[in-house]
């Protein structure tokens, strides 16, 4: 069916050269190609209306596979974009009819695009997950003098038991705030994602942060140690370092700039 | 523009293939919003992560903002 195509936005930038998309291919399988308005460029792709349209649309990403496939595809366009300059990633579906439409956004958004651009320029992301650690083998506890008998003794151990258990938790989950806290010192901006469900982790363990942290390109390395640090200090916790990502946790507003992390150093329960 | 990856030697742990969880993180529950003309209002975006949140729960807080918020800034 020779279907009609729409576009597909995959990402705002500017000062690209065309050139350096050569070859990019988009979610529909399709080259990328550029729509240039207002200083800006918009990174696009068509797509057929019959698979991205509104009814197709929100059937296919009921299927996992049809998202991973069309998931990975935007992010290596948007990763490439970003490895060119500074890039604006959108979300997920995002579909235009014609060039026309997409010049029109550009003109009307282009004091918000070039702000998130501004604020990303020459930083990165970088992800870090923490996890808690498996609880080391706990040493039986001597059994106390029974005056009151097993019953009352069982009991007794089970409330230690699960104190312990409790504390153990709660060591881990200040432990990991520390690690947030720490890190933000060395980003420019941060950003909480929910912690992931463990069915799609596939860890047995609970994740107690999986943050987003933007950090000036010139201070990768320099992060990167951090992380490795942190994962030394702690024994109650593990860490995992995801990136360079493209600013996708960073192309909104809802993300905390560094300034309030005054907050987390002095402790006070997280938002 | 200078804004590429640090070398790979700097990374400690990246991965050959990033892990669909952690794209969808961010390609799904980030990212400038638009509304796009043709599909997906916010408010319809919202309904389609309501029902992925079944299988996909790490994404479900994009369904806390406002419906049919389409002016959202980036």
């Amino acid at each position: 069916m020779a279907g009609e195509t729409v576009l597909w936005l995959h990402a705002v930038t500017r000062g690209l050269d065309p050139r350096q998309l050569a070859g990019l291919i988009g979610v529909g399988g399709r080259p990328v190609r550029t729509v240039e308005a207002a200083g800006l460029v918009a990174v696009v792709s068509p797509v057929d209306l019959g698979e991205f349209g509104e009814e197709p649309l929100r059937r296919n990403l009921e299927d996992l596979a049809w998202l991973e496939v069309v998931a990975r595809a935007h992010h290596d366009v948007v990763d490439a974009v970003g490895r060119a300059g500074p890039v604006v990633p959108t979300r997920l579906a995002t579909v235009y009819r014609d060039d026309a439409r997409i010049g029109t956004v550009l003109a009307d958004r282009r004091a918000d695009f070039s702000a998130v651009l501004d604020r990303v320029t020459d930083r990165t992301e970088w992800g870090v997950k923490v996890y808690a650690a498996p609880a080391p083998p706990r040493p039986a506890a001597a059994p106390a003098p029974d005056t009151t008998g097993p019953g009352a003794a069982y009991l007794r151990r089970r409330r230690e038991q699960l104190s312990a258990e409790h504390q153990t938790q709660q060591a881990a989950v200040d432990d990991a705030q520390e690690v947030h806290a720490a890190l933000s010192r060395c980003a420019e901006a941060v950003r909480r994602h929910p912690p992931q469900d463990r069915r799609l982790t596939g860890q047995a363990a609970t994740m107690l942060l999986n943050g987003a942290y933007l950090v000036g390109t010139e201070h990768s390395q320099q992060f990167g140690a951090t992380v490795a640090a942190l994962s030394g200090r702690y024994r109650t916790i593990r860490l995992e370092l995801t990136g360079p990502w493209p600013p996708y946790s960073f192309s909104t507003v809802e993300f905390s700039t560094v300034e309030d992390f005054g907050v987390v150093e002095h402790r006070d329960p997280p938002r | 523009m200078t804004s590429g990856p640090p070398p790979a030697a700097t990374a400690p742990v990246v991965l050959d293939q990033v892990a669909l969880v952690d794209l969808l993180d961010r390609v799904l529950a980030t990212g400038v919003v638009i509304t796009g003309e043709v599909t997906l209002s916010i408010a319809d975006v919202d309904l389609v992560h309501i029902s992925l949140r079944a299988l996909l729960s790490s994404v479900g807080t994009i369904t806390n903002g406002p419906p049919g918020g389409d002016a959202e800034s980036p």
